[in-house]
């Protein structure tokens, strides 16, 4: 017979193609239906992070560009995109979660080149989700009248919305579908290093035949958001990113009357009791903290595990975390592809040697990183103390801080001993449990047995420091409209 | 009002002597004491397994991988109407599955009925291809025991380096985990020196969890491999119960430091698949789970496939389906 272990098996470098990606050298911003240079002509690279190389040259939009894009958008308002019919503002709808399915490979390979997701994830998540929102929303288009029970949705007008770099063409789907369908028009800022599936949208937009100016795409610096949100023609704020600037964009809306939605950060408690289906946990925690690279607001990154199964779990999960497979975004057997930036790598580095400093106790899988571009090793610390401040702020990286609790109540205790309260994960077999203990959770959203799932018709948002409003089904409406008698 | 009764309530995970209520010999007790059974999430289960069905395999270790799913090859009839001939010509292919080109390796064992195992072992008798034995009532498992026990013994005496044996289902399934127990525990001591699998039919059990409760009541009892299917019912072998197995012997292993073997058998026709499941034993168990020691492919229609695909691997076609015998 043959020697134990004799074959090891190895996956293919199965690499997805870049040829449905065409690229530009340069990108202009998307005002008025159409691609137009920005005023001061001032351009900044985007960069692959995972190469570290620049991909294309990026428009940076300053006050004038702000400027003309919210008097498009108030234009194409004004002009009749408020008046018309539901069911033909659906249309458009329909037609750009149709267009978006045409070109999912595309759109999937240059989110993963710009953002270095891995492509699974890209392919299999941010995509089919975005066009599935625009599904959704496409459907409540025409329905709005029945939606508030005795009450009329009427539009705002203009909404600014600014998204992150985590879920780039997702986050654009969010905040657009359910704009655009409640009758509002819309100027986009995407993050600075994810601005090209926002930009391939714009030609999908145009493709649809959407009015001109009922969405306009800007891309740009911090200083372009703050002008966005600041600009006196905005009637509605939509952010989604960090707490630290949420919160000065809270203060600079006050007095103003302008709506605000908040979607910020998270450290989101991912609780485990004894009882649990462990095999499956393993991958729940996985799937909860390594998803994305753990760069996810809801991410479970604090684990709470019973104590009489903290050392099974550790266990299977540090068995678990050294078949990860970390690399090119764009090989589809990667489980965990590039950082988006430098400057988050860094941040990652720097709160994972903070956990080392502060005496908690460091695993990492063996794995060779990439030479180039922006990569981290999955992480998970055990022996974390709740005062920790891996164990208090957002990483926004894999990295993982593992926690006991003895009773239930214990659980709660430390699941809710955060400023933040975007999401929790319960895992129990006993279904009395999951409600006992989904009562009591301080998170928009807890998910029982499974972590990072979504859909278009279930709410998404936060409490406290993780901001408010809710984005999803028919909740997700009411940040875009009035409620009129 | 408070939780403590949340905290408190008796936990699903436990024992498997206790959750079980079984009594195991003196001596056994001890090496089965920790065994725990937890839980297993259906939704989880099929997500992951799934997951690892998307896996792609380099080209430079699918040659290899298709030479594996030949070693780990339990080339089985088991047909009422086999005749000693049958088994020869299986037994020939066994030693050369392709006559033409003897590069390829043989298979682990040739399974058939007891009545021919005396032929079976002499056509492999100096080869490395094992002779493996249903036995035990099978495949419902509901003769009398002793008859059971007896056909077991005498498989053994016969020849058979390895038996099958069925689960009790109409034991398991209805609590008498005692009697299922002892009926494995008493097969283990027919059988002698012969290795036992024990098939659980997983079709048959209804959930995942009772598929985990049963793959650990197997192992405690002694079974040396525990299995999939019997390949006589329309369910069988899928990717997930696989999973769901693996990581029953994973605990095993882990609080036991006792390996048990997986053999998935019945719906296996195509080398695709049976990749697929060397992806899911190779992740879940690691690569010293990769060797017929402790794999198995139970099939009859998977070797002509993998042959296929070897052949097109080695000359960039495929050849035709007549090139290939028939058994």
């Amino acid at each position: 017979m043959a020697p134990v272990g004799d074959f090891d098996l190895e996956y293919a470098s199965a690499p997805e193609s870049t040829a449905p990606v065409r690229l530009a050298s340069q990108y202009g911003l998307f005002v008025g239906g159409e691609m137009v240079e920005p005023a001061a002509g001032r351009l900044a690279p985007t960069v692959n992070p995972a190469t570290g190389e620049a991909l294309a040259e990026v428009s940076v939009a300053d006050a004038a560009d702000v400027d003309r894009a919210v008097a498009a958008a108030r234009t194409a308002w004004e002009g009749g995109w408020r008046d018309l019919p539901g069911a033909d503002r659906a249309k458009y709808l329909y037609r750009v979660a149709r267009l978006l399915q045409e070109r999912a490979r595309e759109f999937a390979v240059l989110e993963t080149m710009d953002g270095g997701k891995p492509i699974r994830e890209s392919r299999d998540l941010d995509i089919p989700l975005a066009a599935a929102h625009f599904f959704h929303y496409a459907g409540w288009a025409d329905k709005l009248d029945y939606a508030f029970s005795g009450r009329r949705a009427a539009p705002l007008g203009v909404a600014a919305q600014v998204i992150p770099w985590n879920f780039p063409l997702l986050m654009a789907a969010w905040k657009l579908a359910p704009a655009l369908a409640c009758g509002n028009t819309a100027v986009l800022k995407p993050a600075p290093t994810t601005p090209l599936t926002a930009l391939l949208l714009a030609e999908v937009l145009r493709d649809a035949g959407l009015p001109p100016g009922v969405v306009n795409i800007i891309t740009g610096d911090d200083a372009a958001g703050a002008a966005l949100v600041a600009h006196p023609g905005v009637d509605k704020v939509a952010f989604t990113g960090s707490t630290e600037v949420g919160r000065a964009i809270a203060a600079e809306m006050a007095g103003t009357g302008k709506r605000l939605t908040l979607e910020l950060g998270g450290k989101a408690a991912n609780i485990v009791f004894d009882d649990a289906a462990l095999d499956q946990v393993t991958e729940g925690i996985v799937n909860g903290i390594y998803f994305n690279g753990g760069q996810v607001c809801c991410a479970g990154s604090r684990l709470l595990v019973q104590e009489t199964v903290a050392d099974t779990v550790v266990g299977k999960l540090q068995r678990r975390m050294d078949t990860l497979r970390v690399g090119d975004p764009l090989d589809k057997n990667t489980d965990i592809g590039a950082i988006n930036s430098q400057a988050q790598l860094n941040r990652i580095q720097e709160l994972v040697a903070s956990g080392v400093a502060e005496g908690a106790e460091l695993y990492t899988p063996e794995c060779v990183l990439p030479e180039r571009g922006f990569f981290h090793a999955p992480a998970l610390f055990t022996n974390v103390s709740t005062a920790h401040r891996i164990a208090q702020e957002e990483i926004f990286g894999p990295v993982l801080s593992v926690l006991t609790f003895r009773t239930a109540e214990e659980a709660v205790d430390k699941a809710n001993n955060t400023p933040y309260g975007l999401s929790a994960g319960i895992w129990t077999e006993k279904g009395s449990r999951i409600l006992w203990m989904a009562d009591r959770m301080q998170a928009g959203v807890v998910w029982a047995n499974t972590f990072n799932r979504f859909d278009p018709a279930s709410p998404f948002g936060g409490y406290r420091e993780s901001g408010y409003g809710r984005e999803g089904g028919r909740a997700g409406l009411l940040p875009y409209v009035e409620l009129v008698p | 009002m408070t939780g403590d009764w949340l905290s408190n309530s008796r936990p699903i995970l436990g024992r498997v002597t206790d959750l079980l209520a079984i009594e195991t010999p003196t001596g056994a007790a001890d090496a089965v004491a920790g065994v725990r059974i937890t839980p297993v999430d259906a939704v989880g289960l099929e997500q992951r397994a799934a997951a690892l069905c998307t896996r792609s395999i380099k080209t430079s270790s699918k040659a290899a991988a298709l030479d594996l799913a030949i070693r780990v090859m339990d080339l089985t009839t088991l047909e009422g109407a086999d005749t000693p001939e049958r088994v020869e010509a299986l037994c020939t292919r066994a030693r050369h599955p392709d006559a033409a080109d003897w590069s390829v390796p043989s298979v682990a064992a040739v399974c058939v009925y007891p009545e021919l195992v005396p032929v079976a072992a002499e056509a492999l008798a100096d080869s490395a291809v094992a002779v493996a034995s249903v036995a035990g009532g099978f495949p419902a498992g509901l003769a009398p025991l002793e008859a059971r026990l007896a056909e077991v013994a005498w498989a053994a005496a016969a020849g058979a380096d390895e038996v099958d044996i069925v689960l009790n289902r109409s034991a398991f399934l209805s609590g008498r985990y005692q009697k299922a127990y002892d009926e494995i525990a008493g097969a283990k001591q027919a059988c002698g020196s012969a290795h036992l699998k024990v098939i659980l039919e997983t079709g048959e059990l209804g959930s995942y969890d009772q598929i985990r409760r049963a793959s650990m009541l197997a192992m405690v009892a002694g079974a040396d491999f525990i299995k999939t299917s019997t390949g006589k019912i329309g369910t069988s072998a899928t990717p997930a119960v696989a999973l769901c197995m693996a990581e029953a012997i994973r605990d095993m292993a882990e609080q036991t430091g006792r390996p048990v073997g997986l053999k998935l058998a019945g719906g296996i026709r195509t080398a695709k698949q049976a990749w697929h499941y060397l992806v899911i034993v190779g992740e879940t168990l690691g690569p010293g789970w990769l060797t017929p020691e402790r794999f198995r492919l139970g099939a009859s229609s998977l070797l002509n496939d993998v042959l296929m695909q070897r052949a097109k691997l080695r000359d960039g076609r495929y050849q035709r389906r007549e090139d290939y015998s028939v058994d």
